[in-house]
C-alpha cells in the first residue's frame, strides 16, 4: 500500500512528461504558463487566508472552538469524527480559504501525521465548498427554487467527513 | 452569508475571550494569526505552482480531451433526457474532467456554461433536474490528486504528504455517491412546482 501510494505522483509526472512530448507540447513553456496561473491563484486566496485564518487564530484563543468542540463530540464521535474537526464539518461547506486555514490549524496542533490531523487533511482534500458551489451555479442559471440541491449536497457533505474518518482509521 | 459568518467569528472571540477572561491570548492571536496566514500560504505556493503547471502540461497533451470522452457514456445516465443534447454532454464531461484533475479555475467556468445549457435544453423553465444533477455533483468533491491538502501536509514536516490519497479517494466516492443517491431520493420529496403548475395547466 504504502509502495503504491509513494509510486502514484513520480509515475504521473513521468507519464505526462513523456505523452506530452509525444503529443508534440512544448513541455516547458507550457509548465510555466500553468505555474504562473498556480502563483495567480495562490496569490489571489492570500486576503482570504489571513482573514479567516486571523479570526480563527482569535477564536481559538478565545476558547470558543474548544466550547464548540465539547457541544458537537457527543454527535460528532458517533461517527467517528474527531472533536479537534468539530469546527471544519461546520465551516468547509460555506468557505474554501475558512475551511483551508481551519483545517491547517488542525493539522498543525495535532500533528500532520496524528489521527485529527490526517482526519481534517482527508476531509479537505474530499469535500467541496458545497454551499458556495450551489449559490453560485443556481444564481447563474436564475433558478428561483433550488428543491433538493443544498439537502441533497450537505448530505454529500455529511457521508465525505464521516467517510474520511473511516478511511483514515482503515488505512492508517 | 460569509460576511455573516466572519463577523459573528470576531464577535464571539470577544464575548468568548470576555467570559473565559483570555482577551490578552485573543489579543496576541490576532497578531500570530495573519503572519501564519501568510507564511503557510508561502510555504505551499511553491507546491501549488509546480502542480498547477504539470495540469497545464497535461491537458495540452490532449488528455483532459480523452478522458472527457471515457467519462460521457458514464454520466449519460445520470441527465435523463438533456443527456441526448452532445453540446450539454460535452460541456458536462468537461466540467466533470477539469474536477478530476483539479483545475479549479477552469472548472468552474465551464461548469457555468454546462449549467447554462442543460437548462435550455430542458425548457428553461423550473429548476429542471438535470441542472440540479450538475450542481449537487459539483458540491462534491472528486480531485484525483489533493496537491494543496499535500502542500500543507508536507510544509508541516508530514512523513509522506501523498500519503492520504487513498482515504481522499475513499471518501470522495462515498460522497459522489451519496450527493446521486440523495439526488434520486428527494426528487419527489421537492417537486418542481413550476412544471406541475404548466402541466395542469395544458390539462
Amino acid at each position: 500500500m504504502d509502495g503504491l501510494t509513494s509510486a502514484v505522483v513520480p509515475l504521473l509526472l513521468a507519464a505526462a512528461g513523456v505523452y506530452a512530448l509525444y503529443n508534440n507540447v512544448d513541455v516547458f513553456p507550457a509548465f510555466l504558463t500553468g505555474a504562473k496561473e498556480g502563483l495567480h491563484t495562490a496569490v489571489g486566496i492570500l486576503p482570504t487566508m489571513v482573514g479567516m485564518l486571523t479570526a480563527v487564530y482569535m477564536l481559538r484563543a478565545s476558547g470558543c472552538i474548544d466550547l464548540l468542540g465539547q457541544a458537537l463530540a457527543p454527535v460528532l464521535t458517533r461517527l467517528g469524527i474527531p472533536a479537534e474537526c468539530a469546527a471544519l464539518v461546520l465551516l468547509k461547506p460555506v468557505s474554501g480559504g475558512g475551511g483551508l486555514a481551519l483545517g491547517s490549524e488542525v493539522m498543525r496542533q495535532a500533528g500532520p501525521d496524528s489521527y485529527a490531523g490526517r482526519v481534517a487533511a482527508v476531509m479537505l482534500g474530499a469535500s467541496e465548498t458545497s454551499i458556495y458551489t450551489i449559490s453560485l451555479y443556481c444564481s447563474h442559471v436564475g433558478l428561483r427554487r433550488t428543491r433538493y440541491a443544498l439537502p441533497a449536497a450537505l448530505l454529500g457533505d455529511l457521508a465525505a467527513f464521516t467517510a474520511s474518518a473511516f478511511f483514515v482509521r482503515l488505512l492508517f | 452569508m460569509l460576511s455573516w459568518i466572519w463577523a459573528a467569528f470576531l464577535v464571539l472571540s470577544f464575548v468568548c475571550g470576555a467570559a473565559t477572561g483570555r482577551l490578552g491570548q485573543v489579543t496576541a492571536a490576532m497578531a500570530a494569526g495573519a503572519g501564519q496566514a501568510v507564511a503557510l500560504l508561502v510555504s505551499i505556493t511553491g507546491l501549488m505552482c509546480f502542480w498547477s503547471g504539470m495540469m497545464e502540461v497535461i491537458s495540452r497533451a490532449g488528455l483532459a480531451g480523452a478522458i472527457a470522452r471515457l467519462l460521457r457514456p458514464v454520466l449519460r445516465p445520470l441527465f435523463g433526457e438533456a443527456s441526448r443534447d452532445a453540446q450539454a454532454m460535452e460541456a458536462v464531461s468537461a466540467n466533470v474532467t477539469a474536477n478530476l484533475l483539479g483545475l479549479s479555475n477552469a472548472s468552474t467556468p465551464i461548469g457555468l456554461r454546462a449549467a447554462e445549457r442543460l437548462y435550455a435544453v430542458c425548457g428553461g423553465r423550473g429548476a429542471p433536474d438535470a441542472v440540479l444533477t450538475l450542481v449537487t455533483l459539483n458540491s462534491a468533491s472528486i480531485q484525483l490528486i489533493p496537491s494543496t491538502v499535500a502542500a500543507v501536509r508536507a510544509s508541516l514536516g508530514a512523513a509522506a504528504p501523498f500519503d492520504i490519497m487513498p482515504a481522499v479517494w475513499g471518501a470522495s466516492v462515498v460522497s459522489v455517491l451519496a450527493v446521486v443517491f440523495a439526488g434520486r431520493v428527494l426528487r419527489p420529496v421537492f417537486p418542481d412546482t413550476a412544471r406541475e403548475m404548466e402541466k395542469h395547466s395544458r390539462k
